[in-house]
């Protein structure tokens, strides 16, 4: 079975266990993303035949929540939180200092499409502030050193 | 399942816990686990078999204590030894010395007795104490013993009354008398009524009901089914924020649980009491908290509030009589109904009553989670619990309330913590923010940045808060940089106020706060940034490569 075919049958049961119905667009929407990385167009529209909505509300709703990604993401995701705590401690300079040192401006991808830098605000982590998330990874009482490391050790790794 | 078989469970995992002499509880909530917590479980499993004392001491899995600045965190029972920044190697120290030995290792001991001296944990009660995957261990400590007596002796109007008397005002920042809230969705028509569990904790700088859900889902769930017993609903959603994978986990498991157990679904404790819980997902937005925006997102649609009335309690999920409730309320319920409510309007102050969970972040020395009755002041949560502000830096606001709270100076601190003071000081009580400022933050900037804030969750359905917001913004923008004019202040004081007075929901109306405030309590450095192009923190005017 190809990787496609397989993400469309995943997609399938997750629209059968909630029975096709209009008000699990957002639980939808969740699964789609984990399963496809993101929202393409192509997918929204497919949803939205699927739960017999207009392509406009699903895409109203999928654009409304600042959860969703509609462009195709890096390889990377290096996520930093702003919110209040996080930004009493400085993660906005840390934030600056990642977007000088890898070219890339918050909610972007670089040009070679390994890094994306999103804004999150606050993740809860706020004891630990500042928080930044590299992949999976929450480093808290973040400096911008530590974190610049880390992301050139993932992105070293990526060329290999 | 019946009262006996509860009953029953409750004394097997009592004896079970007590075959053991020891008990090592690890804290695996989202503050320690980035710190490494899961490694030092293992390290904790693997240290007590290597001893030889896996008979007498049980390693478990636990939520939160609240000491997040000094995680990883465990605590030895008996005697609630917490150590502090625990890794693998001291794991097998601790074993060695305290397990083993009987000496517990001193110099690993987290010694602020302050943080904990002054906290009432009430809605925390388990948190910490208790493994949250594991329904026995909830058992154990008298849990779903209020459900159960609410469904065997007491009525529908008799919890109500009960919940009433207790004086509980919601949790979520409004505080709306909670008894009240019930009678009206009992008293609605309209069938099936619903319960919607708001953990949406969107304020940035809180966390509270993510330990809550981490720590003792369970309180929760029992919570929200003794609601459903006294309003009559049949099904309740738990709308949670994706950002929190961990407490969603967490919950699920323990929904699994307590079906299993007839604890939720059909014919609970073999009564005719049916009641069923789900999760919904949010998905970033912070305008979803506000009560009507929360309906639209269950039912899948934008988080956009509509005017009130008509109310939840008589027209919310789709169109039917609906209870919202923040998580921390519905905690207080099962500690209500086993105590009786005129023994918790004894907690807390006449007018606001019982506890309120807070997260205590920002310069101060020792953040984390903390519970206080309410009426203590300002100044012993920041520094009595949190013990000042960090090195010895001057302090110079708190912020209390999230984005759409007030900045409080130095001279109001000595208020109490309640609703109406709060109020007063141009604050809310919001979910539970304080976040404490020294004298390196610019009050100028800290509000620009809630600005910013709002302007960006700010759902765009009302002009005052869609375009007010942008306006205001575009002032900071230019005070910031240098192009500020005297005549910007009374114009941020006048569109404040008119967002305030005219927006459609809690978002708009209290957005303004942080602009008021700051402009009332530290109107000076305003007037520095304006005139003197002078930032006395150093915060503003900076170029585009300038750094902090």
């Amino acid at each position: 079975m190809s990787k496609e075919d397989n993400r469309r049958m995943l997609l399938e049961k997750a629209l059968k266990e909630y029975d096709f119905q209009a008000s699990a667009l957002l639980e939808i929407l969740h699964k789609a993303q984990s399963i496809y990385g993101y929202l393409s167009k192509d997918l929204l529209m497919d949803i939205a035949q699927s739960l017999h909505l207009p392509p406009s509300t699903v895409f109203g709703v999928a654009t409304f929540y600042s959860f969703f990604n509609l462009t195709k993401p890096g390889e990377h995701i290096v996520t930093g939180c702003l919110g209040t705590a996080c930004y009493v401690k400085g993660s906005e300079q840390i934030m600056q200092a990642i977007e000088r040192e890898f070219n890339v401006k918050r909610g972007g991808t670089t040009a070679d499409g390994k890094l994306s830098l999103f804004v999150t605000r606050c993740i809860g982590a706020c004891a630990l502030s500042p928080a930044i998330i590299v992949d999976d990874e929450v480093i808290g009482k973040a400096t911008k050193e530590v974190v610049i490391e880390r992301i050139k050790q993932l992105l070293g790794g990526s060329n290999q | 399942m019946k009262l006996a078989d509860l009953q029953k469970i409750a004394e097997q995992e009592v004896d079970f816990q007590r075959a053991y002499k020891y008990r090592i509880n690890v804290c695996c909530s989202s503050g320690c686990m980035p710190l490494g917590a899961l490694k030092v479980l293992e390290a904790f499993e693997k240290a007590v078999k290597e001893f030889g004392v896996e008979k007498e001491c049980k390693v478990a899995r636990t939520g939160c204590p609240g000491t997040c600045s000094v995680g990883p965190v465990v605590v030895v029972e008996p005697g609630d030894y917490l150590y502090q920044n625990v890794t693998p190697e001291k794991a097998r120290e601790i074993v060695r010395d305290h397990i083993v030995l009987g000496l517990p290792a001193k110099d690993l001991l987290y010694s602020n007795e302050q943080f904990f001296k002054k906290q009432k944990r009430l809605v925390l009660r388990n948190a910490g104490k208790i493994d949250p995957y594991r329904i026995q261990d909830y058992i154990a400590m008298g849990g779903y013993s209020a459900l159960v007596k609410c469904l065997a002796t007491m009525t529908p109007q008799g919890v109500i009354y009960e919940v009433m008397t207790s004086g509980l005002r919601g949790r979520g920042g409004a505080g709306f008398p909670t008894g009240q809230k019930w009678s009206l969705v009992a008293r609605a028509h309209g069938s099936p009524k619903y319960i919607v569990a708001n953990l949406d904790e969107g304020d940035p700088g809180v966390f509270a009901n993510r330990t809550l859900a981490e720590a003792d889902p369970h309180a929760i769930l029992e919570g929200m089914a003794i609601a459903a017993f006294a309003v009559g609903a049949e099904k309740g959603y738990i709308y949670i924020r994706a950002e929190y994978p961990l407490a969603i986990q967490t919950l699920q498991r323990a929904i699994t649980q307590a079906r299993s157990m007839s604890l939720l679904g059909n014919n609970i404790l073999e009564t005719s009491f049916k009641f069923d819980v789900e999760l919904r997902l949010g998905a970033g937005a912070f305008v979803a908290g506000e009560e009507t925006a929360i309906l639209a997102s269950v039912e899948g649609r934008r988080a956009m509030p509509r005017p009130r009335p008509p109310y939840p309690a008589n027209s919310g999920l789709w169109g039917k009589p609906t209870l919202i409730q923040n998580v921390e309320t519905l905690a207080n319920i099962p500690l209500i109904i086993m105590n009786g409510g005129l023994w918790f309007s004894k907690i807390g102050t006449p007018k606001c009553t019982g506890t309120k969970c807070f997260s205590l972040t920002g310069k101060v020395n020792t953040p984390g989670l903390i519970e206080v009755p309410m009426g203590i002041t300002l100044r012993e949560v920041i520094f009595d619990i949190g013990g000042g502000v960090q090195k010895d830096r001057k302090f110079k606001a708190v912020l209390v309330g999230g984005p759409s709270g007030g900045c409080i100076p130095e001279t109001h601190i000595d208020q109490p913590i309640d609703y109406e003071s709060l109020k007063n000081l141009g604050a809310i009580m919001g979910s539970g923010g304080i976040v404490v400022l020294d004298d390196q933050s610019c009050m100028v900037d800290t509000a620009k940045f809630f600005t910013e804030f709002c302007v960006d969750e700010s759902c765009g359905k009302c002009t005052p808060c869609r375009v007010g917001l942008t306006k205001i913004k575009g002032i900071y923008d230019a005070i910031t940089q240098g192009n500020g004019r005297m005549e910007d202040i009374t114009v941020l004081e006048k569109t404040s106020v008119y967002i305030r007075d005219a927006s459609l929901c809690g978002l708009g109306q209290t957005a303004p706060n942080p602009v008021l405030t700051t402009l009332r309590y530290f109107k000076d450095e305003y007037i520095q940034h304006i005139k003197d192009k002078k930032c006395p923190a150093g915060r503003c005017f900076k170029t585009k490569e300038g750094e902090q």
